[in-house]
């Protein structure tokens, strides 16, 4: 089963877990994005595109659930303004065994960072600023490459 | 033809606007041909779209290369490499 989720609501971590684990799955992989809190950030807002976003997030888990053979794939991702320490994405994978719960999960959110439509700005003191695509992140989502 | 174009993150703060409704001529038949006609007559658009390797884009919600044909488009989105996750 598939779930795909756009919204400026908090994300409940607890909440998130027990629907993915709510399966059956003998395995399910995690994987939690949160604002940092290391680089004097106070305020992270992600701009999206309304649509294309949630189609992108469902191709994606489409494509995991066929190459894992997975019982269900759950990706939330929140929008709008957030604070250091609240959860930016949560991926969640189900699977029968370990192995493709885990793959699948790195698989999600290395390919969610290159190919979904959001985008991060900064906000510090008075300055803000939008964030820049990283390189390691390309080479990331290269490695998935079927 | 009649275009919807949707701009995101700096490059709708560099344009000005997040949406705007376009006729351009047949002769613009792909995205850079787009970009490049919007840019001619507006110093604004120019300006945003100054650096072609910084951008991306969208025709009728797919990601496409710059270089991919309008075809029978009836949105196209600009914006910058995606930053999510």
């Amino acid at each position: 089963m598939i779930a795909v989720t756009v919204s400026p609501d908090v994300i409940d971590a607890g909440v998130e877990f027990a629907a993915i684990s709510a399966s059956g799955a003998g395995g399910v992989a995690t994987f939690v994005g949160l604002v940092r809190s290391d680089d004097n950030v106070a305020t992270l807002s992600l701009e999206h595109y309304p649509g294309a976003t949630e189609a992108a997030l469902q191709a994606l888990a489409e494509q995991a659930v066929t190459r894992w053979n997975l019982i269900g794939a759950r990706i939330t991702h929140r929008v709008e303004d957030m604070h250091p320490g609240d959860i930016v994405v949560f991926v969640g994978t189900a699977a029968r065994h370990r192995g493709a719960a885990l793959e699948a999960c790195a698989f999600l959110i290395d390919r969610l960072k290159t190919e979904a439509p959001f985008w991060k700005k900064e906000t510090r003191g008075e300055q803000t600023s939008w964030v820049e695509p990283r390189g390691s992140d390309d080479a990331a989502a290269a490695r998935w490459k079927a | 033809m009649t275009i919807e174009l949707l701009y995101f993150a700096w490059v709708r703060e560099r344009v000005g606007k997040a949406s705007e409704t376009v006729s351009p001529p047949a002769e613009v038949t792909t995205v850079a041909e787009l970009i490049d006609w919007l840019a001619r007559d507006s110093a604004v658009h120019a300006d945003a779209f100054v650096d072609r390797a910084r951008l991306r884009a969208a025709v009728d919600q797919t990601f496409v290369p710059l270089d991919a044909p309008l075809g029978n488009a009836r949105e196209v989105a600009i914006f910058p490499p995606v930053t999510g996750g």
